[in-house]
């Protein structure tokens, strides 16, 4: 504070904040700070998924109807899912390099007597068949989605996906990228509990 | 042999940041007039160890160079087939090498006001230096600790992982590096800040000091944010020019602290008020910088700036902020109330207008910082939600508003004491200017407020920045004067293409078949043919569309949709046609079932204006420092022509005080 009187001119703004004491203004940058610091460091700590889970999961499978992905299969329906056992619905391309590494664990599953749907996201015919010759063929029916309107549609933001549908029609659940040698029983004990 | 030369240099400079620090601490202990024998190791210490940096630095760019594959960071980032400019700009396209270089800058800003400051008193800049090399050291500490970019490979790869495609830009090589040097050089203005606050020589002499640090430091923050918005504009081929994404924000928010600063601390050097207020900025813009460092990298906010993220790597570093923002924080509360009160000014006055403007750049920051971390505080209670453009625009735009209307008029007003009343012809003309603007805008078209807003500020904006000229001699107009002029123009002019991209940006998207031609704006475009096309490292599918304007001179644009092989990644590269009045922007999509492609359009007019008047931004800002350092060189000659004067004098053995 200067020994003058300010003049008329020079006056502080009379405004609430500035009537605070100083002290809170010079301590309120630091517990700005030290909250965000907390708050931080909790984070940190807290494990992180990367993935964006499926909203559908736990409702009915939305109605679509796809041409087959090549000669040898039949396409994919939303009637082709519903009724009898639970099965797999796997989201694949031949063009995505996981869906290789995940293959021997569909051929597994599928020799326990898991009934596996395929949808190949934007995908060519003879590449469809390739990739069956050469890493061997789980799959019952494969629809194409061309232009990933199923693959959207279910919630599904990547390949490879695979879903648990009941026999209602209904996700029960999602296997988020490739499926695992320890997938298997995780899958397995999915579909139990959907049947 | 390379690798081990860089990590040697690399220990040896954080030594010498040890050094620094403890001579630096020493100088804070000398006694009135005389040097302290310990603290005199401290500016040497400084200029060796940004030396050293540089040399680590330089390795490391030799072993991208030469595809070094036994070097770990070389064999996951780079690919020998890659084309020479990629390989050295990989340098820094990694979290290892990015921090290099941030480390790297860090050296060389202390040693640059080592080697060169000889302003400010022997104790203050002891305690700048010895906070500059505190600084150094945790990011030392850090690199060599937990990114170690050195690290070798027990067996030397066979090829390269190759560099993400979206840096395999020349973007790359510019936008980062200046980027990094305007976070860093902040780092100055904090050590400065602290340093002045330590010994309580906050005075104008420090703010001179401080002033050509801050405004070089902001000069390239605009000058990178701006080529960064350009390069995610035409590279990601969304569209858009800012996206709020939390490393756009991260960038965003040092400059705002910035721009506070060097309007704050101008203050500070032309009227010695605001003292406090401009120590705080100081430490807050770096702070900023460190923050957006450590957003980025800890991987505790999802962006599409991917880096390499580690929550090990994101608690040392929240272990450096805690040290240094709520060090440096704790130092302010504890000793801001100690520092004389500046000179007072009356609220309408220059210094009101830009505490008012300093106030409201600090309300945005507020704004930018809490929609930044509000998805951080949310999934602390797990609920999981994405801030954008809904909050951001309008919730910045409420501060940003007065303060453009302010700043229109702040530089006409005069320092300390003024009354409106002696400016009021201006007031009006530019109150004229921006109701007429609005009110034509509106006349012809239904658009947006925001958008209407803009448009109508940067038409008054436009005419303000050119109104402190009037009257005067413009061949004796300071060149600092001109920078203001230029930079504040350039608000008006990088306004107006924002406004004009949100009014009257025209957007198609359909799909065409060969032959088949669409609509967009003035534009009629026709798709000619869809080819396959390959490059050194990918393969492509590219569109010829040949476009003309109101049935002119067809010209033909080629958007991609690229693939490349190493790393295996899809890319669209956009096409553009830049006219005087805006810019036509094609990508390409996916082909329909029936054979025909999606062709995304859009007519931006004046978008361009964004860019143009980011740059008038900070070429304004460099003919503010041309201007200052100027002045400050003529002011040094006198000073030391005055003083050979003197000692001539005394030579003769005449009184000093005799001969005045």
């Amino acid at each position: 504070m200067t020994d003058k009187p300010p003049s008329k001119n020079t006056e502080r703004m009379d405004f609430w904040l500035w009537k605070l004491p100083l002290g809170i203004w010079l301590w309120a940058p630091l517990a700005l700070f030290a909250f965000f610091a907390g708050l931080a460091g909790y984070m940190l700590t807290q494990d992180k998924t990367e993935f964006v889970e499926s909203a559908m999961i736990g409702q009915s499978l939305p109605d679509f109807a796809l041409k087959p992905a090549f000669d040898g299969l039949p396409g994919a329906a939303r009637s082709d899912l519903v009724g009898g056992q639970p099965r797999l619905l796997n989201i694949w391309a031949s063009w995505c390099l996981p869906c290789i590494a995940e293959a021997p664990q569909l051929e597994a599953l599928h020799a326990q007597g898991v009934e596996i749907v395929g949808i190949a996201i934007r995908d060519r015919p003879e590449d469809v068949a390739n990739f069956l010759a050469r890493h061997g063929n789980p799959y019952t029916r494969i629809g194409a989605d061309d232009i990933s309107e199923v693959q959207l549609a279910i919630g599904s933001s990547g390949v490879p996906e695979t879903f648990v549908i009941d026999a209602a029609g209904v996700i029960r659940y999602q296997h988020i990228g490739d499926i695992r040698e320890s997938d298997i029983p995780i899958l397995l004990a999915e579909l139990e509990k959907a049947r | 042999m390379i690798a081990e030369i860089g990590l040697a240099a690399l220990w040896l400079a954080a030594a010498l940041a040890v050094l620094q620090m403890v001579s630096g601490a020493f100088a804070l202990r000398s006694a009135e007039g005389e040097a302290n024998p310990l603290a005199i190791y401290a500016r040497p210490a400084a200029v060796m160890q940004a030396l050293l940096a540089g040399l680590a630095f330089t390795m490391l760019v030799w072993a991208f160079a030469v595809t070094d594959l036994s070097v770990k960071l070389v064999a996951a980032n780079s690919h020998s087939m890659k084309p020479m400019i990629y390989k050295l700009t990989g340098t820094w396209g990694n979290h290892e090498g990015s921090m290099l270089l941030w480390v790297g800058v860090l050296a060389l800003s202390g040693g640059l006001i080592a080697l060169f400051e000889r302003r400010l008193p022997e104790r203050t800049m002891g305690a700048t230096l010895a906070v500059q090399g505190f600084v150094a050291l945790g990011f030392y500490a850090f690199l060599l600790l937990s990114s170690n970019p050195f690290e070798r490979l027990p067996v030397p790869a066979v090829e390269g992982s190759g560099l993400n495609p979206l840096l395999q830009d020349i973007g790359l090589a510019f936008h980062p590096p200046t980027l990094y040097a305007g976070y860093v050089g902040l780092s100055v203005a904090f050590s400065l800040a602290m340093g002045a606050l330590l010994t309580r020589e906050v005075n104008p002499t420090f703010a001179r000091v401080m002033r050509p640090w801050v405004l070089g430091a902001w000069v390239l923050l605009t000058f990178g944010i701006t080529a960064g918005s350009y390069w995610a504009y035409y590279e990601l081929g969304w569209g858009g020019w800012w996206f709020w994404d939390p490393v756009e924000n991260a960038s965003l928010m040092p400059w705002l602290a910035a721009t506070a600063l060097l309007h704050s601390v101008a203050v500070l050097a032309a009227r010695d008020a605001l003292r406090t207020w401009t120590i705080m900025l100081g430490v807050l813009a770096f702070s900023m910088s460190m923050l957006g460092t450590f957003l980025v990298r800890s991987g505790v906010l999802t962006s599409v700036h991917a880096f390499a993220v580690d929550p090990q790597r994101g608690a040392f570093i929240l272990v450096l902020l805690g040290l240094y923002i709520g060090g440096a924080f704790t130092i302010f509360a504890l000793r801001a109330g100690a520092v004389a009160e500046g000179k007072r000014f009356s609220f309408s006055s220059r210094e009101g207008a830009l505490v008012f403007n300093n106030v409201m750049l600090s309300a945005i920051l507020a704004i930018v910082l809490l929609g930044t971390l509000y998805p951080l505080l949310t999934e602390a209670f797990d609920v999981r939600v994405s801030v954008g453009p809904p909050y951001f625009n309008p919730a910045s735009a409420m501060f940003a508003i007065p303060m453009f209307l302010v700043m229109a008029v702040g530089p006409l007003l005069r320092w300390k004491e003024d009354s409106p009343r002696r400016i009021r012809f201006e007031v009006l003309l530019l109150a004229a200017i921006l109701i007429g603007v609005i009110g034509l805008v509106s006349f012809f078209g239904q658009f947006a407020l925001l958008p209407l807003l803009g448009l109508g500020l940067a038409a008054a904006l436009g005419v303000a920045a050119f109104l402190p000229l009037r009257g005067r001699k413009l061949t004796r107009v300071p060149v600092a004067t001109w920078g203001m002029v230029m930079a504040h123009f350039g608000i008006a002019v990088s306004l107006f293409g924002m406004a004009s991209e949100g009014a009257f940006t025209q957007e198609r998207l359909a799909a065409v078949a060969p032959g088949g031609s669409e609509q967009v704006g003035d534009f009629t475009f026709t798709l000619q043919s869809v080819n396959p096309v390959a490059g050194p490292n990918w393969t492509a599918i590219e569109a010829r569309i040949a476009v003309s304007r109101d049935g002119g001179a067809p010209v033909i644009l080629t958007p991609q949709a690229r693939n490349f092989w190493s790393p295996a990644q899809a890319t669209s590269e956009s096409a553009l046609l830049t006219r005087w009045d805006g810019q036509l922007y094609a990508v390409i999509g996916n082909q329909a079932a029936d054979g025909r492609w999606q062709i995304r359009m859009w007519w931006k007019p004046f978008v361009t204006f964004i860019w143009y008047g980011g740059l008038l931004i900070a070429l304004g800002g460099v003919l503010a420092i041309i201007g200052r350092v100027r002045v400050d060189m003529k002011r040094r000659k006198a000073v030391s022509l005055g003083d050979e004067r003197r000692a001539d004098l005394e030579a003769l053995g005449v009184q000093p005080g005799l001969a005045e």
